[in-house]
């Protein structure tokens, strides 16, 4: 789950972590009245979950309240390539001396957290990375013994950080250690991480990414929510407790597991067709399961055919069977629907099927038989 | 031979009074797996269709000389129950549950490593060893023995292509699910090892997914030390690119973490990737017919 900058922000300074002060809103009322508290010059930021923020004119300083206005109802409601801006973060402005980048981010290929430091901050570090390596120093964090502050200390000084602040830079490097582990964070970036004109090391900009298997543990974050990006669909299928994710084509896809349903979008796209959408069924799914599947991916306008692709292991056949019938009759299906019902219970599932005698429904042994069947019947290649 | 689970595991299965623990656990035991225990804690004494059920692994290795165990508890209990067992000195920990905190996953993974502990999964379904023993939930009746092994970072797509190869002919040594997580206790590399070294297994596919680059690192394992002819999948090519989410991601992967970034790096190393898991199947007949 990744976080917006001010839940990012949030979160570092109920850790201890140096940020400017800023106050949330979400209208423009709330903003400026938000600004006057915090004082002029401040920064009205777009909270939005992709960068550019700036270059899209998300990002302005107001140097009065009228300017504090004129801002938020320019920035609120703004498309930012593609996103909604529904939240504003008013910040205190900040006088910069030096930015640098900081980061911890779990490196899976190594199975340790990673720390990151380079003294060429506010800008792409990708960018650094390629042209400058020697600038972006890393260091991978031992699981047992943590980060403490001598070698956070020795990776601020190889970053070739002011000697004055890099005493502050290491503690900030280990506390965000600390909040990793705390908060189940797999990454936590600060780009730039600001030295101020009276020297202090700041962060002015957050990027958090919180490990959504943990979010039983963290209510409070569970709670919060990104209504900057929210498809009808994958809004709709979170609620019902799908793994849904939508793609823009015509053909509508079903698979029961992540690796087959993935499967079962590249062999129909090998077939010539647009796969409307991912959306994995799960293990063990039953028919009330396929019934909410199939009104979410039916609720697409786009829609015209789907693919069930069903390899039952512990996923019955004729569950899942009796979940397409009952969905037919709840929701009245008139799209063609391709089925392929394989494993446990296959001769039943296809037995109840063959029953039900459903016009639009069209039974395929194999899955490249189904995905040419379904492609055929979407309108052929596209 | 097979690897990993065979004639000699004596399964302690945690989570056995639950629903699932109780229905999978009874399936491995149908099969013909050794179902030595369970294990809730609370529960000592009980018993499940008179598997005896202690209160924690230690006891069930002391009493019933369980060196195998399933982990069958929820997410939040899963890491702790791993822990358990590498604590009480069980050979091999398959995790089953889906779920589990990643930073979790990185404490237990080291643990371990330095307890020389054999760690698969978790968010697995489980070993297959056709003929043998079944630990997990692995459908086993679309499954032959015979000599080709299986590793696979999926579930049901495994399913399909054991089913394919079972109609093309051809039959298993061991069925290995590694699990799709970020962080796994063995990845391709170290299951390729096992299978290069088990007499039964003489052809191999390996079925992969995007993220990370597991596959990339196995490409390079198999074109130093791995002589047996080995076949491959990718899952992904038509899954959208991920969000990009700061930059820092894009740096450390030694990988773009694209179907197509471990097609090409398998290729390179002279094994064939199938476009389809029928294709696959076709791949491994010709790699052993050619072997």
């Amino acid at each position: 789950m990744d976080l917006l900058e001010y839940q990012g922000k949030q979160l570092f300074a109920r850790h201890g972590l140096p940020v400017p002060e800023g106050r949330h809103a979400d209208t423009v009322d709330d903003a400026v009245a938000a600004a006057n508290e915090i004082g002029y010059p401040c920064v009205v930021k777009a909270q939005v979950a992709i960068g550019g923020r700036g270059k899209a004119g998300g990002i302005k300083v107001a140097k009065d309240e009228t300017e504090a206005r004129a801002h938020s109802e320019a920035i609120l409601g703004m498309d930012i390539r593609g996103f909604t801006v529904h939240d504003l973060w008013i910040e205190q402005a900040s006088e910069i001396a030096a930015e640098y980048y900081a980061s911890i981010i779990l490196d899976r290929s190594e199975k340790k957290l990673l720390a990151m430091v380079s003294r060429m901050g506010g800008m792409d570090v990708e960018e650094v990375a390629e042209t400058d390596p020697d600038a972006l120093v890393r260091a991978h964090i031992d699981p047992a013994a943590g980060l403490d502050t001598d070698a956070a200390r020795q990776l601020a000084v190889d970053a070739g950080i002011d000697d004055d602040v890099t005493d502050q830079v290491a503690e900030m490097l280990v506390k965000l250690t600390d909040v990793a582990v705390a908060e189940d964070a797999t990454l936590l970036e600060i780009n730039p991480l600001i030295v101020t004109n009276d020297r202090r090391v700041v962060a002015l900009d957050s990027k958090a990414t919180i490990d959504g298997s943990a979010l039983f543990r963290h209510p409070e974050l569970a709670e919060l929510t990104d209504k900057s990006a929210e498809d009808p669909q994958e809004a709709m299928a979170k609620e019902r407790g799908l793994t849904y994710v939508k793609l823009g084509g015509n053909i509508g896809i079903l698979g029961n597991g992540a690796g087959l349903c993935m499967s079962t979008l590249d062999v129909v796209a090998q077939a010539g067709g647009k796969p409307a959408n991912f959306l994995d069924a799960g293990g063990g799914s039953k028919a009330d399961a396929i019934v909410d599947a199939l009104e979410v991916i039916t609720s697409d306008p786009n829609v015209n055919a789907i693919l069930f692709n069903i390899f039952g292991g512990i996923t019955r056949c004729d569950e899942i069977a009796k979940g397409i019938i009952e969905a037919s009759r709840r929701i009245g299906i008139e799209l063609p629907v391709v089925v392929r019902l394989d494993g446990t219970n296959s001769a039943e599932g296809l037995g109840i099927l063959a029953e039900a005698n459903l016009g639009n429904l069209h039974v395929e042994r194999t899955m490249l038989g189904a995905a040419k069947a379904v492609v055929e019947l979407a309108g052929g290649r596209s | 031979m097979s690897i990993v689970v065979g004639p000699d595991t004596k399964l302690v299965v945690s989570g056995l009074t639950g629903r699932e623990g109780t229905f999978h656990g009874l399936r491995n035991r149908d099969y013909g797996t050794d179902l030595v225990a369970g294990v809730t804690p609370g529960k000592g004494g009980q018993d499940v269709d008179g598997v005896p059920v202690y209160d924690s692994i230690a006891e069930a290795r002391g009493e019933r000389g369980a060196n195998t165990s399933m982990i069958f508890v929820p997410a939040r209990f899963a890491a702790p129950a791993i822990e358990e067992a590498i604590d009480a000195g069980v050979e091999t920990v398959i995790a089953i549950t889906e779920g589990i905190p990643v930073l979790d996953m990185l404490r237990v993974y080291w643990k371990a490593k330095e307890a020389g502990t054999r760690l698969i999964g978790p968010n697995c379904p489980g070993v297959l060893s056709p003929g043998k023993a079944n630990v997990g939930i692995i459908p086993a009746q679309f499954f032959d023995a015979g000599n080709i092994g299986v590793v696979s970072k999926s579930g049901t797509l495994t399913y399909q292509i054991g089913n394919e190869l079972k109609q093309a002919g051809m039959g298993n040594s061991s069925i290995v699910g590694i699990g799709g997580d970020p962080i796994v206790g063995s990845d391709f590399i170290d299951v390729l090892t096992l299978f290069e070294n088990d007499p039964e297994t003489e052809g191999i596919v390996m079925v992969g997914e995007i993220g990370g680059d597991a596959e990339e690192r196995a490409a390079e394992f198999i074109s130093q030390s791995v002589t047996k002819p080995v076949v491959g999948y990718i899952a992904g090519f038509t899954a959208p690119p991920g969000k990009q989410m700061g930059h820092a991601g894009a740096i450390i992967s030694g990988s773009e973490g694209t179907a197509e970034a471990k097609k090409k790096a398998l290729e390179a190393k002279g094994v064939r990737v199938g476009k389809s898991p029928t294709e696959t199947a076709q791949l491994a007949v010709e790699a052993m017919r050619a072997a």
